[in-house]
């Protein structure tokens, strides 16, 4: 295993009990966990191959307790990991041996729903799902819909700007929340937004959005609901190559048309969900589309129509429209299934998150072919086609000597490649421990350091989430100075396993 | 003054790290169409953006557009055209309410004001249409964040904090738009006569329906008209009509594709308040605020010369007459108040952008800071310390 943390300082652990003193002054008792085998449960979020125990456990559930928590975080000088439902595929809540673990998930209430303003105000801790169950009777939704959206908190939502199978349509976290409560470092206390639309200065709400609980501690959201559209329709397009699947994508849009969703699985994929639960997917297909059309009713029916005829025209060997909701959810039940279908067949596997131009799509799957052969390790592909969000899904057993240091390559491998193609390393899942030491396939020392000069405006000793998103660690005062080029401070090497 | 106009982001590098060792400070403008609006920056130089200018990257089935920060929007909406799309935030013209002419402005001001017009209720602001820039910092060194492509969250999203940042942060040397279809046609339905609280109740109320509205203005200054934009296939423009129409009872007129078309460009530039008062001011607050936020302001004995709603009342947009006002519109405001237009005086006597608390206020000044510590661009443009 590769990954390097930031070393725990000795000052810090010697303090321990005095921290946990001083937290149980702020909290109730049962709220700061200091116990091992209690602490178990929060070592490590989704990204299971990192595990961590923290110093100590915070539990708070009011904001007054986390604005003392962070000043007593700064005046101990200790480090702070913020976590919401520990649902990160990407190890952006993975705790730090001398840092508190800061838990939000006893801030799960929803505190007013404004029908009016078509927003809702909300604890960080309220699961995504929670806030669409809640506006349903009135015909209302929250759009983003990442796929842990039953666990997944609002808050971590924020912090990873998470996005989900329609945001092609319907934009990412970023572009459906109005509002933000943030504790910083320190205590300070800021309101980001509101109910209104833009902000008055710098939009530091867009910043802190996707910016993996480095900056600041989230404790009320302000989300934007939306009207249900009025009916949804599911196409299954199946193709004989990936090319003609690809190339009928590029058609979609090219027509003028943003479907709701519009998924693609390559063949290993598609025969993975065929034996896992057979819904009805082609199995000799090479590639495979789910198109959803939302929306009101004439125009869906327009709509599925054009889109066939554009599919057919892509040479699809199989065309159709769901006739039914019933239908229409048969469509996604392979879709929605197929990385347990993937991991059935794995015994494990790593879940890639790239992002590339749609049209390289052939290129980098072919690339990822040869790469699978170079390695030695299978690779399935489920795909957001419409905004070119590649999820390659690495098989690998966790039990075999050197297959996990083998999956890692593989998938660092193929996150080069969607750099070098003009892609990004991350579409959703965020950077985290896991994509940290590849930042600089895609960014210069000056735009890391650039990155890092403005999380030094925030948190200029950092103290909030260190070892996460960036590969090293500078001194802010170092990074203030002007056209004066120090070295790097690098992590000193920790050993993890 | 002088004018720098590098033309491209080698030049821009050495003009700014030239600033900087000079200690003098420059002021950024692409085309110039927006000088009249921020606070006055006392700089020795101007710094012109209009020689980076030309479109690099295209592709209209990836819905992207890459583009010199310097291109004028004319340029990008007619290539855009060509293929039936569009900037679909709506960018204004400001030419007309800030008194210069109509037609001006590049693509890298619109993202700099972070503009945003009546669509911005359903497709989002500049902001969200930013995927990706390259810059010059005031430390005068080149950076990057985003990229090309649709999602991307890999590191800090400094693209919205480079939109609507005025040129105070860095200075844009190339820049990534998502692009998105046109829609095949539009109509508006239009109700006349309603006072401004029963038309943001009627706005509020159409922003809650799934007619998918994609404009929602009030012209108290046109007859009172409240206009309901709707976009898409022709079949489901129909559809959604009829639907507006059975659900609002009363009088309403129907504006076909041209007169919806012209309808939302007035809007949009503010058309209807021009010329009227010595000022402009626009808030942005809760829709379903808008009115009684007007009202408010009126019996405080705010001299209002002309209003107009947008984005179902969250937009509020004020002409006022000359006069010390900007602490009777702010006081007590859910929401934000920036003077958009106003004779230099008014603008060095008082805070064309919305005041911060004290600890968001002290965070900007780092966020700047950490862009630009010599604060050589466009130092106090938008209020003191940034």
């Amino acid at each position: 295993m590769s990954l390097t943390m930031p070393a725990p300082e000795a000052a810090i652990l010697e303090n321990r009990d005095r921290l946990i003193r001083r937290l149980r002054a702020i909290l109730p008792e049962e709220s700061v966990i200091a116990e091992e085998v209690a602490m178990r449960a929060y070592e490590c979020d989704a990204l299971t191959m990192y595990r961590q125990l923290p110093l100590v456990v915070a539990l708070p559930e009011t904001v007054p307790q986390v604005q003392e928590i962070m000043a007593l975080a700064a005046e101990m000088n200790v480090k702070v990991v913020p976590r919401g439902a520990g649902t990160s595929l990407s190890g952006g809540s993975l705790p730090l041996g001398d840092g508190i673990l800061l838990a939000m998930g006893k801030f799960n209430r929803i505190l007013e729903i404004d029908y009016d303003n078509r927003s809702a105000r909300v604890q960080p801790g309220v699961a995504n799902l929670a806030i669409s169950d809640a506006v349903a009777e009135r015909g209302f939704y929250y759009a983003p819909d990442p796929s842990s959206q039953i666990a997944c908190s609002i808050g971590g939502n924020v912090g990873e700007n998470s996005g989900g199978v329609h945001c092609l349509k319907y934009g990412l976290t970023t572009n459906n929340i109005l509002g933000l409560e943030v504790v910083l470092m320190g205590g300070e206390i800021v309101r980001l937004g509101g109910k209104h639309l833009d902000s008055e200065g710098y939009d530091l709400m867009g910043l802190m959005t996707g910016s993996e609980g480095l900056l600041g501690v989230i404790t009320e959201v302000t989300v934007r609901l939306l009207r249900k559209p009025e009916i949804a329709r599911g196409l299954l397009l199946a193709f004989p190559t990936v090319e003609a699947g690809a190339g009928c994508v590029a058609d979609i849009i090219a027509a003028g048309i943003v479907p709701g969703g519009l998924e693609m699985m390559d063949g290993p994929a598609i025969r993975a969900t065929e034996d896992f639960q057979p819904c009805g997917y082609p199995r000799d297909a090479a590639s495979l589309l789910i198109c959803e059309l939302d929306g009101e009713a004439s125009e869906v029916d327009h709509l599925v129509g054009r889109v066939s005829e554009i599919a057919r025209a892509a040479g699809a060997t199989t065309i159709r429209a769901s006739q039914s909701e019933e239908e229409r959810l048969r469509f996604w039940a392979g879709r929605k299934n197929s990385f347990p279908a993937v991991g059935a067949i794995g015994p494990d596997y790593l879940c890639m998150d790239g992002t590339i131009p749609r049209g390289r799509l052939a290129e980098v799957l072919a690339g990822m072919s040869e790469l699978a052969e170079k390695h030695g390790l299978r690779v399935a592909n489920v795909f957001h086609a419409g905004d070119g969000n590649l999820h390659p899904l690495i098989l690998y057993d966790a039990n075999r000597p050197g297959d996990i240091e083998t999956a890692e390559a593989f998938g660092a491998d193929i996150l080069k490649l969607c750099v070098a193609v003009g892609g990004v390393l991350t579409g959703e899942h965020g950077v985290g421990v896991e994509k940290r030491d590849l930042m600089g396939t895609m960014f210069t020392e000056a735009d890391l350091d650039q990155q890092q000069r403005v999380k030094c405006a925030f948190d200029p000793e950092h103290r909030l989430n260190p070892g996460k998103v960036f590969p090293t660690l500078r001194r802010c005062a170092e990074l203030g100075r002007m056209h004066v080029r120090g070295g790097a401070l690098p992590f000193p090497d920790l050993p993890r396993f | 003054m002088d004018v720098l106009a590098p033309r491209d982001e080698v030049d821009l590098e050495e003009a700014i790290a030239a600033a900087v060792a000079e200690g003098s400070a420059l002021a950024v403008e692409g085309e110039g169409s927006k000088r009249g609006f921020g606070h006055a920056v006392e700089a020795r130089r101007r710094l012109s953006t209009a020689g980076m200018r030309g479109v690099s990257l295209y592709e209209p089935a990836e819905l992207v557009l890459t583009a010199g920060a310097g291109t004028p929007l004319r340029e990008i909406q007619g290539l855009l055209d060509q293929q039936g799309q569009q900037l679909a935030f709506e960018p204004a013209d400001y030419g007309l309410i800030l008194g210069g002419p109509a037609g001006r402005g590049t693509i890298g001001g619109a993202i700099a004001i972070n503009a945003s017009g009546p669509r911005r209720i359903k497709a989002g602001a500049a902001r969200d249409h930013l995927l990706g820039f390259r810059a010059v910092s005031g430390r005068g060194e080149p950076f990057k964040s985003g990229g090309r492509v649709m999602k991307n969250v890999t590191g800090y999203d400094l693209c919205k904090l480079m939109a609507g940042s005025h040129g105070t942060l860095g200075i844009v040397s190339e820049l990534t738009v998502k692009v998105l279809p046109k829609p095949e046609t539009e109509e508006t339905v239009v109700f006349a006569g309603l006072d401004d609280a029963a038309a943001v109740v009627l706005m509020t109320g159409a922003s809650g329906l799934p007619a998918e509205v994609s404009g929602f203005a009030h012209l108290p200054e046109e007859d009172g008209r409240t206009g309901l934009r709707l976009e898409g296939p022709a079949v489901s423009v129909a559809t959604r009509r009829e639907a507006l129409l059975g659900h609002f009872r009363g009088e309403a007129e129907v504006l076909g594709e041209t007169a919806s078309r012209a309808f939302w460009e007035a809007v949009r530039d503010v058309r209807p308040l021009a010329g009227r008062g010595e000022q402009l001011w626009r808030l942005s607050v809760a829709p379903a605020d808008g009115a009684a936020v007007v009202a408010r302001l009126a019996e405080r004995g705010v001299p209002i010369a002309g209003r107009l709603f947008d984005w179902a009342g969250g937009l509020v947009w004020l002409a006022v007459e000359a006069g010390r006002h900007g602490s009777a519109i702010r006081e007590g405001l859910a929401g934000h108040a920036t003077c958009i237009a106003a004779p230099e005086a008014v603008r060095a006597a008082e805070p064309v952008f919305h005041p911060q608390p004290p600890a968001l206020a002290a965070l900007s000044r780092r966020v700047k800071e950490s862009f630009d510590p010599k604060r050589v661009l466009n130092p106090g443009r938008m209020g003191e310390g940034l």
